[in-house]
């Protein structure tokens, strides 16, 4: 079953084409690893998923459903949580608050129910306050829960986004350079992370600049150039294909 | 116990004045009142969800104006108005604030001070014929409670401060929740937000909504304690005076909005023999706090959460509480 | 000026008034004044709003200032017998400018800069206590009530123009304002200070690391606008006569407008969006109704806003991600 499918989407800025007719797809419960070299769309296509663009034309499936032109709080509705390149945080809210923004999209209470705590909305608080919790336990931050996020060290700044989307409860995750910073053990436990949750059953799609975490993690790559994509398929495959070696410049991939 | 009793002191010294004070200064007090209500409609709006609103006095203006007509032309008591100035209001801001909420923080600030001028000016102009131009509107009745009148400045002390509790108790439970919380985290950062799921172009129209309802509110008791009510009550002037409480006292903290209303309002009036030199020393202060106190007197506090029944279970027997399974609803 | 016309023409129809030219020629060159002084204080809102993206609160009440100032020096004029010429005006002009300038700076230094790492919000409600500060000191010298000029101020000399009568005033004040914007263009484009104007503007870190005084620029900045602003002050007290404290309020709001409305942080912007906004008062005024004419100009101001944010000459910018 493919839970995210993109067909010939395309994306262009004045006369910049950032995506040309890129096609890939993104299998239930698999990690997929989309690379290229700077300034070939990557970034562009996770905004083209998550809502923040919307694409000239193409279309974007998840799980059978269009989610094209949707608005991004809809698309999070619909399961695809993601992380940002640049970390954005709500940096003067504590650990806790931060998650309990990804539980939002899965609670009901309203202005009035909130305005005057209604016993519905409070049952639901202390529920969300479980969940939140727990999905800090998962990344191992719990006992940070009261720091700020501005005062956390970048790679518990990194795994609290993460814990933030996952307490979304989605299907998709995306990450956006998630080692991006982070030193050689951290991006080790980042590794064991991204098994854990694809032992959730969720499915995730990331940009990465480390080879070595891509080729470890990921059971397909797509490799992406000039908005479009010139090979797909399982990295030691994609190591060897001549298009992608000339793509980054005739070097050897396992030097990257 | 000992974090419930500087509310409980706060609360037993506001039971005071009636017994003790003159009339003037319960009129003082009642004037504070009045602002401390309108600021905290205000610090939804500026404080909590960040947006640079200046032009809360249209808001508060429609509701009162809404009191005034019906009940000078239709006779109806002044307190049955209430729910309808708030409705009049909530409704005038989405109105006026669809269309605007999406403009960056200073564009918006200029867009929301044309408002309130223009509401200003519109009133004056006796629109629709039914304001009664630069006089406004006179004879507005005294609200009656249970058959019991109220038009004694102590009397209007029980209702302004009474509605003030209210508000400071309904407005703290908002700051926990998830509304309340999905504001912050718009004012933090309004493209995370989004991202994260927050609809925040709804969510930003109701803290508009909602903090307008609340001042089209205090319009009501406003004009009933006035029994009239004219444009020169509803100046840009006003909106900026609200402004400045809401971010000298600590935008997103309600305790410090409440002490902003007290310097804010309060102050002048108690150096009323300085004329000249209060506004002079007013302003310097304001510049000088901005620099030393950027958050304000009492700065925004992040949320503390009761967390401690789910720490035992996940320090309990099971090593990992997440084994595997993935509820949906 | 087309649609203007038509406008004023369709419009008088419906009202049943005969076709009046001069009704339209005299609020025309009521515009041309009264844009030049808007142009004059816009461009103080938009050339600080270009280097520090802060909108200055108090440059209306330097505008005050001005006015005041430019009161005190004609009276003191008066007294030397050269009063009532137009280069006793301009000699006045060219005081203010000098005094208002050093205001400028001062307010600069004492409520901004400590404020130039912090939150947009606090510099905003510091740039309204200064405000406040100045507004009120104004009045602690000058007193609360509305200032007359005397007669024998400014040269009352009409001038007829196909048989119509307009007060030399106008055109002196439009041809002030248009000779001080033209300096400043030519300042800005032209000098190697007016570069280095610019290139704050553009970035300020990469400035200072070219070797840039940012903080220089920044206090010039003020110092300009603050000047130009006070210019218009005079300008305003000359043309009108009688001037009082609060008066900055109202005028920074429409010259803040102004500057929106050509795209803020865009000097011929500011001059473009000054003139609009006093031709479309002047022909509101006399065309639809006089009290609603400020109503007209916020309304256009938020219609401006909704459908191009950035202003008739700015640029879209788009937030990345």
């Amino acid at each position: 079953m493919i839970v995210l499918s993109l067909r010939n989407l395309v994306k262009t800025f004045g006369g910049l084409v950032a995506v040309a007719s890129a096609s890939f797809d993104v299998e239930d419960g698999s990690i997929v690893g989309l690379i290229g070299p700077n300034g070939a769309g990557k970034t562009t296509i996770f905004n083209l998923i998550t809502g923040n663009l919307t694409p000239d034309a193409g279309e974007i499936f998840f799980t059978n459903h269009s989610i094209k032109g949707l608005a991004p709080h809809r698309i999070v509705a619909n399961g695809i949580a993601r992380t940002f390149q640049t970390i954005r945080l709500f940096e003067n809210m504590t650990v806790l608050e931060n998650v309990l923004a990804g539980r939002h999209c899965r609670m009901r209470a309203g202005m009035l129910s909130s305005l005057l705590r209604l016993p519905r909305q409070r049952r639901e608080e202390k529920l969300a306050l479980k969940h939140c919790l727990e999905e800090l336990d998962f990344v191992g931050m719990v006992d940070q829960r009261q720091n700020l996020a501005r005062n956390l060290a970048y790679g518990s700044q990194r795994l609290l986004e993460i814990a933030r989307a996952l307490a979304t409860e989605p299907r998709l995750l995306i990450l956006d350079e998630p080692a991006g910073g982070m030193n050689e053990q951290e991006t080790g436990s980042l590794i064991d992370l991204i098994r854990a949750i694809q032992a959730r059953g969720i499915s995730i799609l990331l940009i990465e600049h480390d080879m070595s975490l891509v080729m470890e993690v990921c059971k397909k790559l797509v490799v992406l150039e000039y908005g479009g994509v010139i090979a797909a398929g399982p990295p030691e495959v994609i190591k060897n294909d001549p298009k992608v070696i000339e793509a980054y410049l005739g070097q050897d991939l396992d030097d990257l | 116990m000992i974090k419930a009793l500087p509310p409980a002191l706060v609360a037993f010294l506001l039971l005071l004045p009636p017994l003790v004070c003159s009339n003037y200064w319960l009129d003082v007090l009642n004037a504070i009142g009045v602002s401390a209500i309108l600021a905290f409609s205000l610090n939804l709006i500026v404080g909590q969800a960040g947006m640079f609103h200046m032009g809360h006095a249209a808001f508060c203006a429609v509701g009162a104006y809404t009191t005034a007509i019906m009940n000078t032309a239709l006779g109806t008591p002044v307190l049955w108005t209430m729910p309808l100035a708030g409705m009049a209001a909530g409704f005038f801001a989405l109105l006026v604030a669809r269309p605007i909420i999406h403009l960056r923080g200073d564009y918006l600030l200029l867009v929301t001070i044309g408002i309130v001028e223009i509401v200003r000016i519109a009133l004056t102009q006796d629109i629709f014929g039914l304001t009664g131009g630069a006089n406004g509107i006179a004879g507005i009745d005294r609200p009656y409670i249970f058959g019991f009148r109220i038009y004694k400045p102590s009397h209007f002390y029980w209702l302004i401060w009474g509605m003030a509790g209210v508000t400071i108790v309904l407005f703290s439970y908002l700051e926990r929740s998830r509304f309340g919380r999905a504001l912050n985290y718009i004012r933090e950062d309004n493209l995370a937000a989004d991202g994260i799921g927050i609809n925040s172009a709804a969510y930003k129209l109701g803290a508009f909504v909602l903090g307008a309802f609340w001042a089209g509110m205090v319009g009501t008791i406003l004009v009933s304690k006035m029994t009239f009510v004219s444009p020169a009550f509803f100046t840009f002037w006003e909106s900026v005076v609200l402004f400045v409480i809401v971010i000298l006292g600590g935008a997103g903290n309600l305790k410090g909005v409440l002490l902003g209303a007290f310097l804010v309002t309060g102050l002048p009036e108690a150096f009323r023999d300085f004329e000249g030199m209060r506004m002079f020393c007013y302003g310097a202060a304001v510049i000088l706090l901005m620099i030393f106190r950027p958050g304000g007197l009492l700065p925004s506090r992040p949320g503390d959460y009761n967390v401690a029944e789910f720490m035992k279970k996940l320090a309990g027997p099971a090593p990992n509480p997440r084994s595997g399974e993935d509820k949906r609803p | 000026m087309i649609v203007a016309e038509r406008l004023s023409w369709v419009l008088k129809l419906r009202r049943g008034h005969k076709l009046n030219m001069e009704v339209f020629f005299q609020q025309f060159s009521n515009g041309l004044a009264i844009g030049g002084i808007y142009a004059l204080i816009a461009l103080g809102y938009t050339m600080v709003y270009g280097v520090l993206r802060l909108i200055n609160f108090a440059h209306g009440d330097l505008f005050t200032s001005g006015a005041f100032l430019g009161y005190t020096f004609l009276v003191s004029l008066a007294l030397g017998q050269s009063a009532g010429t137009v280069g006793a005006i301009l000699l006045v002009v060219l005081l203010v400018m000098g005094v208002a300038a050093f205001l400028g700076y001062v307010l600069e230094r004492c409520a901004y800069r400590p404020l130039r790492r912090s939150n947009r919000l606090n510099a905003v409600v510091s740039a309204i206590g200064a405000s406040i500060v100045i507004q009120n000191s104004i009045m602690l010298i000058y007193g609360p009530q509305v200032l007359v000029f005397p007669a024998g101020m400014k040269p009352n000399v009409i001038v007829e123009i196909f048989g119509l009568n307009f007060p030399l005033m106008r055109f002196f004040l439009f041809g002030a304002s248009v000779m001080l914007m033209l300096g400043l263009y030519f300042f800005i484009n032209r000098t190697r200070l007016g570069t280095a104007i610019r290139a704050v503007a553009i970035d300020q870190d990469a400035s200072r690391l070219m070797g840039i005084d940012v903080s220089q620029i920044i206090s010039l900045m003020f110092m300009i606008g603050a000047a130009l602003g006070g210019a218009a002050g005079v300008m305003v007290g000359v043309y009108y006569g009688q001037i009082t404290f609060t008066m900055g309020w109202i005028y920074g709001l429409k010259a803040f407008t102004a500057a929106i409305m050509g795209g803020i942080g865009n000097i011929p912007g500011a001059m473009l969006g000054g003139m609009l906004l006093g031709m479309v008062e002047s022909m509101a005024a006399a065309y639809i109704s006089a009290g609603w004419k400020d109503a007209i100009t916020f309304l256009v101001l938020i219609v401006i806003l909704i459908c191009r944010p950035t202003g008739l000459l700015g640029e879209r910018v788009a937030e990345k991600i």
